[in-house]
Formats: C-alpha cells, structure tokens, sequence
C-alpha cells in the first residue's frame, strides 16, 4: 500500500458522502459480473416456478392420460408425455420444487452443522478439534454418493432421509472450510485487539471470527447446492432418493431410461437440461460471489470497470 | 515518589516448541521487572526477537505469563478471574504496531471503536453512544463522519488514529504502545507522536511504550528500559541513559541512531554489532550479550549479570560494573 504524501488538514477531511453499506456493495458487484447475473436470473425463475409449480404447470403431475402416452414434444405437451401420458413440462416443473427443496434443506444442515463444528474446533483446538475433525475425515474419506446411499438405506428411503443424507454427506465440507478460516482468523490483530478491550470469547466469535470467515462459507454454499441437487437426483435415479409418485428430476432419468431405445428422447432430455442449468446457474453464481465479496479482488475488478 | 501504578517483577514467558523428545522451550521474556508510575512513559527497547512485545502482551495478560507478578494499581493482575479480568481491561489498552492489521476490515471503524464502550456498559443509548465515537475520533484528529466508513478506506495513519481512539475509548490509566509509529511514514510519524503526547498530558495516561530503536523513543520517555535476549540489561532515566549509557548493548544501540547534520554524521563513531541475536531456546551462558560484545572478558561466560545501581536510578546489568551476578554452574 502507498501512502500518499498528505498534510495533518488532510487527515481532518470529511468524506464527501457516507460510504455504502457493504452488502449492497456486495451486490452492485455481482451484478455487474454479467455471467453471475444470468445465473441469478435463471435461479430466480426456477425458484418462483417452484413456488407456483400449481399455477405455472399446464397439468397435474399425476394427471396421466394413458392414450397419448409417448408423445413428442407437441402443441398440447411442449415437452412430450411420459410412458404414463404425464406432461413432462409439468413434472419438470414440480420435480423443481423437489429439487431445490432438497438442496436448500440439505445444504443448509450441513452449513449450520458444519460451520458450527468448524467454529469450535478451529476457536478452541486441542483435543476437541482433534476429534471432531478426526469424525469428519472418517465422513469425507467415503465417495459421496456412496454414503448418502449407505444413509438412506439405514433411515428408509424417503424425501425427509434424502435431505437428512445429503446434509450429513456435505457437513465435513463446511466443517473443514469454516475450521481452516477461523484458525487464521483467530491470530489476526484486531481479535486480539478486541481481546484486550476485554471482549468475551462469545463476543469475538460471533463480532469477529464469523464475519470474516463468512465469504468462503457463502460461496461453498451455492456450490454446495449444485451438487446437492446432482446427489439427490443421483439418489433418486437409484430409485432411494424420491419415491413416485412425486416428481423429481433424478428419478424422471430413470424413467425415461428404458424409452431410450424406443426414441422418446424428451423424457431424458428435459429432466437432464433443468438439472443441468440449476447447477449451472448456481455455480456461476458461486464464482461470482467469491469475486464479489473479496473487497480487494473487488476493487481491482472496479478499478478495471470490467465484467 | 507515589506507589507506582504498575510494578511488575520477574515476569517469564515461555513457550514450548515442538513434541515429545525435542521439545524445547523458547524463553521470550526471562526474568522482566518495571515499574511503572501513573501518568509516566516508560521506553521498552530492543532488537526484534528480544521480547519487548512479548512483555507487553504477558503484562496484559493477552499472553499469559510463565510465571512472575503484575501488580496494576494493587491489583494482582494474574490472580485475576476470568471474568475480572475482562472487566479490568478497561483500565489498560494496548495500541498495536500494523494498522493495517488491528482494525477488523468487515466493520465500520466507528463500531471498532464502539465496541469497547459495549464491552464494558458506557455510554449506552444510541445517540450517547454515537456521540461519544465522534468524539473519540475528533479527538484523534479525524471527521466523526468517518465513523461509517471501512478500514480499508483509511490511510495507515489514519487508522492508527482510530486505533488510538479505540484504546482511549474507555478511558485507560495505561497503554501498551507496541511500536505505534514502526509502520508508519516518516511523515505521519511525528503527528502519530504529538497525538499520544497530546492524549497522555489530557489524560493523565502512564505509556509502555515499546521501540526497536532508541531514536524513536528519545523525546517522548520519561525512563528506558533497554531489553536484550528476555532480560533488562539497563534502565534509567531518559537523560541519563542518553548521556551515560552503560552496558555496551547500550551503547551500541545509542551509535545507531543518525545524527542529523552531515559533518558530525561523518565523523560519528558507530558501533556495529556482528552477528544475529542468539537463539531463546539455548542463550549463551552468563551474560546473553557475550557472543556480540565488544568489551567481553573471562567473567563473562561465568556469571549471569543482576540488574544493579551504576548510578542514582540508574541500573545496568553488566559485569563491567562489579560481577554481580549469579553463578553458571555446570
């Protein structure tokens, strides 16, 4: 950093106007991030056809009209009909809600349980970070898909066991993540210049130590998601994620697996490009908010007036 | 002479490094005495690695101490609860070294400087509380505007004045200084100076006020203490110790210092020192700064220099002086 060659009337400056708040900072840059604004918008939309799947579905996802069963993409089903004569426009729809249900639960257990363990192991250290990280690498040492499964088959298959799964699955990431930025934190000046005004541990952590250990755990959150909604429609593709007949992108892939061969190509193709564009926006979201909330990164990006 | 406001004595700090077989201990700070009185600034000067900050840290407990005592105001520091202990932190602030390092970038500097009224109930209400930042930050030389603005938005000096807003907010008898002018430009540094000296006349402030150089503390110490590998090697007087300084440590800390007027600069004499500080881990025997000085002899190797009276208030801990000491057995 330079210091500018400046006279004691300088240091008296007034600023000229009160500086933003920080999260609208935050967000002015993200939305200039042009690839990280579509992705907001694609997910803005997923989320209000989720939340309106009812009105903005054309069918029933159980409204199955057995004769037009197989039909292509048309004027009546824009997507086609599944082998049941479903609208698969409509289960897309729904199995949205699914989805995202999924994710967002899943995701946002194992960020309160991770951020938590990562708090108190990386605060404390000792023997209780010894062991509670010790218990996560015994949960990180198994492929994810994997021990989803393994916990789903102990709890029975069911929408409430998938989420619990996943959010089990996914803990350790936080855990390790949120540990590693409280152990650098923790030695930083200004908590220890808290500390000598006489600030309690609470105080610290929840002032000091959780702030500045939050971007990181924001940005592993949205690609968190992206692969929480690839694990439950994994699960469910396994046919132990959601059960039919309630719609979810996972298990619509399974389905349509066997009409392959018959060349009923919508009943994979859509089910596969919603996943496809969920986890996409989600990342470029991810990306663009690990920019956004770096304020050196930020600046540099501002300075250069780009993306 | 008034009961001192701080009186420490034989403070150790150690800390062990490594495991099982090879661990070590580092003696950072290895027998500290001060005396401090209320309203007075006592110099802390050393090399880097000798302990001074170390010292300062354990006096407030943000490290804590091996062993010894710290006695604030008859209080004993660290018999201290807990939850005391807290609550006396009110009355000692430290201001740090990097600027850019002791303000939280993800808070306004105004709530930096709230939090220490927070912490410790003052100045409650909104407004009140609002108020009184100003002040501390007018008082610090910057527009109570400010107070809504992140550090990053600052200038180094402008952030050691909100750091010292935030030490004096709660209205201290005692600061630690730790280097608060090291990181500075040459320019700032003097206004940063005048400020603590404006604070300390105000306020009645007692400063610890800790320097790698003696050039830095020249003006502003009433008494140095001259620190050397965990140990005191001489305290005196300012003017004393500038006039007569004893241990050759000292003396070749005083050589080092500039003298601002080419002719003279020429001609100074300077004592180099050879060589690195001695590792903590395993100090040389008897005196510590044996291996580095000048005017070394046989004794040197055999007796751990006392701290002992060369002059009146003036002490020095060297063999030069009369071996007074203890024994190295083995």
């Amino acid at each position: 950093m330079t210091e500018p060659t400046h006279d004691p009337a300088e240091e008296l400056q007034a600023p000229d106007e009160p500086s933003e708040p920080r999260w609208r900072e935050t967000l002015s840059a993200l939305l200039k991030n042009r690839l990280a604004a579509a992705g907001m918008i694609v997910l803005a939309l997923l989320i209000l056809s989720a939340v309106f799947a009812d009105l903005v579905a054309p069918y029933a996802y159980t409204d199955g009209d057995i004769v037009r069963r197989l039909e292509p993409p048309g004027r009546d089903h824009w997507f086609g009909t599944d082998e049941l004569g479903r609208d698969v426009l409509s289960r897309v729809i729904f199995g949205a809600r699914v989805s995202l249900q999924v994710g967002a639960v899943a995701v946002g257990i194992s960020l309160m349980v991770g951020t938590l363990i990562g708090l108190i192991s990386g605060y404390r250290g000792g023997w209780i970070d010894a062991v509670l990280m010790r218990t996560m690498d015994v949960l990180f040492s198994f492929p994810v898909v994997l021990l989803a499964i393994a916990i789903v088959a102990v709890l029975t298959p069911s929408l409430r066991n998938t989420m619990i799964a996943i959010g089990v699955v996914f803990t350790p990431i936080f855990a390790r993540g949120v540990r590693g930025s409280v152990l650098s934190v923790r030695e930083e000046v200004y908590v220890r210049a808290s500390r000598s005004l006489g600030a309690s541990d609470w105080r610290i952590i929840s002032r000091h130590v959780l702030p500045n250990v939050a971007a990181p755990v924001i940005v592993q959150t949205s690609l968190s998601l992206a692969f929480a909604i690839l694990t439950e429609a994994a699960l469910s593709y396994l046919g132990i994620g959601v059960q039919p007949p309630r719609p979810a992108w996972g298990l619509m892939l399974l389905d349509a697996q066997g009409f392959i061969p018959t060349g009923a190509w919508w009943m994979s193709l859509f089910p596969g490009l919603a996943i496809f564009l969920t986890v996409m926006a989600l990342n470029l979201v991810g990306d663009g908010l690990r920019d956004a909330l770096d304020p050196k990164q930020r600046s540099i990006i501002q300075s250069r007036g780009v993306t | 002479m008034s009961s001192p406001l701080l009186e420490v004595e034989d403070l150790h700090v150690h800390f062990p490094v490594g495991r099982g077989r090879d661990r070590q201990l580092v003696r950072a700070v290895d027998g500290v005495s001060l005396t401090l009185q209320p309203g007075e600034t006592l110099g802390l000067v050393g090399e880097s690695g000798c302990g001074k900050t170390t010292s300062g840290l354990a006096l407030l407990r943000l490290v804590e101490p091996t062993s010894g005592r710290v006695v604030f105001d008859g209080t004993d520091v660290r018999s201290l609860s807990k939850r005391d202990l807290r609550s006396w932190r009110r009355r000692a602030a430290m201001i740090f070294q990097d600027p850019y390092a002791s303000l939280d970038p993800r808070l306004p500097v105004g709530e930096s400087i709230g939090e220490a009224l927070d912490i410790h109930g003052l100045h409650q209400g909104k407004q009140a509380r609002r108020d009184r930042i100003g002040d501390l930050l007018e008082r610090c030389g910057l527009h109570p505007r400010v107070a809504d603005r992140y550090p990053h938005e600052f200038s180094g000096g402008q952030r050691q004045r909100i750091g010292i807003a935030r030490a004096i907010a709660c209205e201290p008898d005692f600061i630690v200084c730790d280097e608060p002018i090291a990181a500075l430009d040459v320019s700032i540094q003097a206004q940063v100076m005048n400020l603590l000296t404006e604070l300390q006349q105000d306020l009645g402030l007692a400063y610890l006020f800790i320097a790698h150089d003696l050039a830095a503390v020249q003006h502003v110490c009433d008494r140095i203490a001259v620190m050397y590998l965990g140990r005191i090697v001489e305290e005196a007087e300012r003017l004393d110790l500038y006039r007569a300084p004893q241990p050759p440590y000292t003396q070749a800390l005083l050589s080092a210092i500039p003298i601002p007027d080419p002719v003279r600069e020429r001609e100074r004499e300077r004592i180099r020192l050879e060589g690195d500080v001695p590792s903590p881990i395993d100090p040389p025997s008897g005196c510590r700064f044996r291996t580095r000085c000048r005017a070394v002899f046989d004794a040197c190797e055999r007796i751990d220099p006392a701290l002992q009276e060369v002059a009146d208030d003036h002490r020095a801990a060297c063999l030069l002086h009369g071996e007074v000491g203890t024994e190295v057995t083995g």
